[in-house]
């Protein structure tokens, strides 16, 4: 059975991520036609297959043990349930006669996992494995992609079965609870194309739908053909160029003063593959109130559910553009006019002029500010370099500073925000492209959390380049505290100046590490890292620990209520009338 | 879930009533392991309020038909809809109007019912059309199949004689049929 197992995976992927499976899975795994890389920690192996998959396109697997090893793999699950990312675990039981019995290294795996994969599925023999597994990558890679896992009993694997291998029609016909729609409805596309046409001041709000979709080509289009701006939401930072003269960066908490400013006065949202995250509308009653909205989402419970549609269209998001460009083709060649959006245009390009995001540039001697790192990394990096980040300010400063103009060159945990993803997930990354420059940026927090996969990188020879912006703190957290709880700063002082030593940690795992103390040396540090191709290299740049991420929306804010850089603090900007009391209600948020 | 009720008979705030603001869903699932704790996990989740729940082999081979009494005041029922469909295992759901449906319950009980009580507790049960099922020196168990309602009336005067122990099963439904149509379930489509 465990042959066939290994035998078929490469059907769908050519390595998988994994830990301690040995005792019955992985020697034929190794053998057989599907690399595994091993891992030092079960999280590893989920992250690095969410940033297999984040890239690559096809399903990440990660494959762990029972008990101990299904439960650490509980985060980087639920880190894939809330970015829709395509990823099958598997994961040992112990023998059917002892389940329930709480054998050793036994737990309860689909019990703790049906609420963080999109399906989930213990089998009880050998003859119900290639079902199982088959269905798994069906629903993890069709309609709103996921997490699934298969959990599979030991002697399940080691028991002898007829062998089969079910065909699509079977594995479609034992799920009759699963027709994902992807075609979107006619006349609602006709719909979406009549209100694109007479709206006056259009904004397209592309998510992370666009790149599931594979749709970046299809919105550019669409984007070129109505002349209207787009925001790329975190998730889909590089889905549409950010050099391109429409594009307006990142909406939302931490995103560009233009880009908040123009969805929150639009009057029409086309909202392609997005979903109203509340970091992205601030106070849902008061977010773009004068807008109408097209949704099209392939998840029908995405329509509706922060926001009323006045256009919801389910189905992939590049048919559907696709679809709506030839209806509008059609109704322009039919006599239709597009309605005139000069004026919104001009007032966006005022806005751009008038917004840009800025930070106080490091002098040199003076102390480093994190969004001239990022700036920098960006300068020198090779075309189709791809960045993984953590979470935190660091990973807000590279969506901000870093300009991403190909799809699937950005790798980050958008929903769950994890922290310690990017280390595992830039070694997926990798390993998907072998080929590409890949950074992590991190901060101090993170990388303590996952940093010991680093030996994965040096021992698999998956070298990665690692950004550690070390501001000695929670950042984002210290953030908050400054700015929201009357600079009372609690537990987020890491005195990682101090402790660890981050050059020595890193090459105790085999990694080049290079200091990086002021702003001078930071373009000859990323020059020498970037010419180090055969080891994994650890740059710390020790930043400014007071510089904070602006704009911000604060939480429980409406998107007017935008609080701009310091330096920005003009007071004859217009986008915030007067300063707001912070409202007593957010020292409760986050 | 649970619906609690004080030994005095008095109706409490959960019992549900003609002029709740419920819906009754009915789903049709495949009949595997773990199903029912998808759906009340899901409703666990998402903070949707379950009044009643009720599970049983449906008329289909490998199917199950579950009838969930929601409350709509903890969500829009779209949303919970949409969300219960995104189970792998849901194959259909359907919308029963309460005044489109035919609505059915049993409740069994134990009351006090020492000497001549027991003939008023008989009596009730026979007005009712319910059953005495069994009968001890001062307590009896009586039987009650009928429209929620009806039950929820039955219980009021059960509880002047002193409930003992009292068990619903949740109400189950079916569209309600005329002589006309078919169907007159509403099954919920995915919106276009």
């Amino acid at each position: 059975m465990r042959d066939y197992v290994s035998e078929h995976l490469h059907e769908w992927v050519d390595l998988i991520f994994g830990y301690k499976q040995a005792l019955h899975l992985r020697p034929h795994v190794i053998h057989g036609a599907v690399r595994h890389v091993l891992v030092r920690h079960e999280q590893g192996a989920g992250h690095a297959a969410e940033g297999y998959a984040h890239v690559s396109g096809k399903p990440g697997v990660a494959m762990v043990t029972s008990g101990p090893g299904a439960t650490n793999l509980v985060t980087p699950l639920m880190d894939a349930f809330m970015d829709s990312i395509p990823m099958v675990a598997i994961t040992g039981q112990v023998p059917t006669a002892a389940i329930g019995s709480d054998a050793f290294q036994e737990c309860d795996t689909v019990g703790i996992t049906r609420s963080c994969t999109k399906h989930n599925e213990l089998v009880m023999s050998a003859d119900e494995i290639p079902m199982a597994i088959r269905q798994a990558f069906h629903i993890a890679t069709t309609g709103r992609p996921g997490p699934t896992l298969v959990d599979i009993p030991k002697d399940a694997l080691t028991n002898e079965m007829e062998w089969y291998w079910p065909t699509d029609e079977e594995v479609q016909a034992a799920l009759p609870g699963y027709r994902p729609n992807t075609k979107g409805h006619p006349r609602m596309i006709k719909e979406a194309a009549k209100l694109i046409l007479a709206s006056e001041r259009p904004i397209v709000y592309a998510g992370g739908g666009i790149l599931k979709a594979r749709a970046a080509q299809a919105l550019r289009e669409l984007v070129e053909l109505i002349d209207a701006h787009v925001v790329t939401t975190l998730m889909a930072r590089g889905a549409f160029p950010d050099e391109h003269p429409l594009c307006l960066g990142m909406p939302g908490m931490h995103g560009n003063a233009s880009a908040i400013t123009a969805m929150q006065q639009s009057d029409l949202l086309i909202t392609l593959g997005a979903r109203f995250d509340d970091r992205i509308t601030g106070k849902v009653d008061a977010f773009a109130p004068e807008a109408k909205i097209i949704h099209v989402d392939v998840d029908p419970a995405e329509q509706g559910k922060v926001r009323r549609p006045d256009v919801p269209i389910v189905g992939d998001a590049n048919y559907v553009i696709l679809e709506i460009i030839r209806e509008i083709k059609e109704l322009l060649q039919g006599g239709t006019r597009q309605a005139d959006t000069s004026a919104w245009k001009s007032k966006i390009s005022g806005w751009r002029e008038q917004f840009p995001m800025t930070y106080e540039p490091s002098e040199p001697g003076g102390l480093l500010k994190p969004q001239y790192c990022i700036e920098q990394l960006n300068k020198y990096a090779p075309k189709g370099t791809i960045v993984a980040s953590g979470v935190g300010q660091h990973q807000m400063y590279t969506s901000q500073y870093w300009k991403f103009n190909d799809p699937y060159t950005w790798v980050n945990s958008g929903g769950l925000g994890t922290m310690g993803f990017s280390i595992p997930a830039a070694i997926g990354a990798k390993a998907a492209m072998p080929d590409r420059t890949v950074w992590a940026v991190d901060g101090d927090g993170c990388f303590q959390m996952t940093a010991t996969e680093l030996v994965t990188a040096t021992l698999e020879k998956l070298p990665i380049k690692v950004a550690l912006l070390n501001n000695s703190f929670l950042g984002m957290v210290r953030q908050w505290q400054e700015m929201f709880y009357d600079e009372r700063y609690s537990s987020v002082f890491l005195d990682s100046a101090n402790v660890p030593n981050f050059v020595m940690m890193a090459e105790s795992m085999g990694c080049v590490g290079i200091l990086v103390e002021s702003p001078e040396e930071v373009g000859p540090a990323i020059e020498r890292a970037n010419s180090i191709n055969d080891r994994t290299v650890v740059v710390e740049f020790r930043t400014d620990a007071t510089e904070g991420v602006f704009p911000m929306v604060p939480a429980g804010a409406g998107n007017s209520e935008l609080i701009l850089h310091p330096t920005q603090s003009d007071p004859t900007r217009t986008l915030q009338p007067e300063p707001k009391p912070i409202d007593t209600k957010l020292k409760d948020a986050h | 879930m649970a619906r609690t009720r004080d030994v005095s008979g008095a109706r409490t705030a959960n019992t549900y009533s003609a002029d709740m603001n419920h819906h009754i869903l009915s789903v049709l699932v495949q009949n595997r392991p773990g199903v029912l704790a998808r759906v009340s996990g899901l409703f666990a989740r998402r903070g949707y309020n379950i009044f009643s729940l009720a599970v049983a082999p449906a008329e289909e081979e490998g199917r199950s038909r579950i009838t969930i009494v929601v409350d709509l005041d903890s969500a829009p029922l779209e949303q919970i809809t949409k969300q219960l469909f995104k189970l792998i295992d849901v194959i259909k759901i359907s919308e029963l109007d309460p005044s489109r449906s035919v609505e059915r319950e049993l409740l069994i009980a134990t009351v006090k019912a020492a000497g001549p009580k027991l003939a008023d507790v008989s009596t009730l049960a026979e007005i009712f059309e319910g059953k005495i099922i069994a009968v001890a020196e001062d307590l009896v168990t009586v039987s009650l199949e009928g429209h929620p309602d009806k039950l929820d009336d039955f219980e009021d005067l059960l509880g002047r004689h002193g409930i003992v122990e009292l068990q619903r099963t949740g109400r189950v439904a079916l569209p309600k049929l005329d002589r006309s149509s078919r169907h007159r379930s509403t099954a919920l489509r995915q919106p276009h």
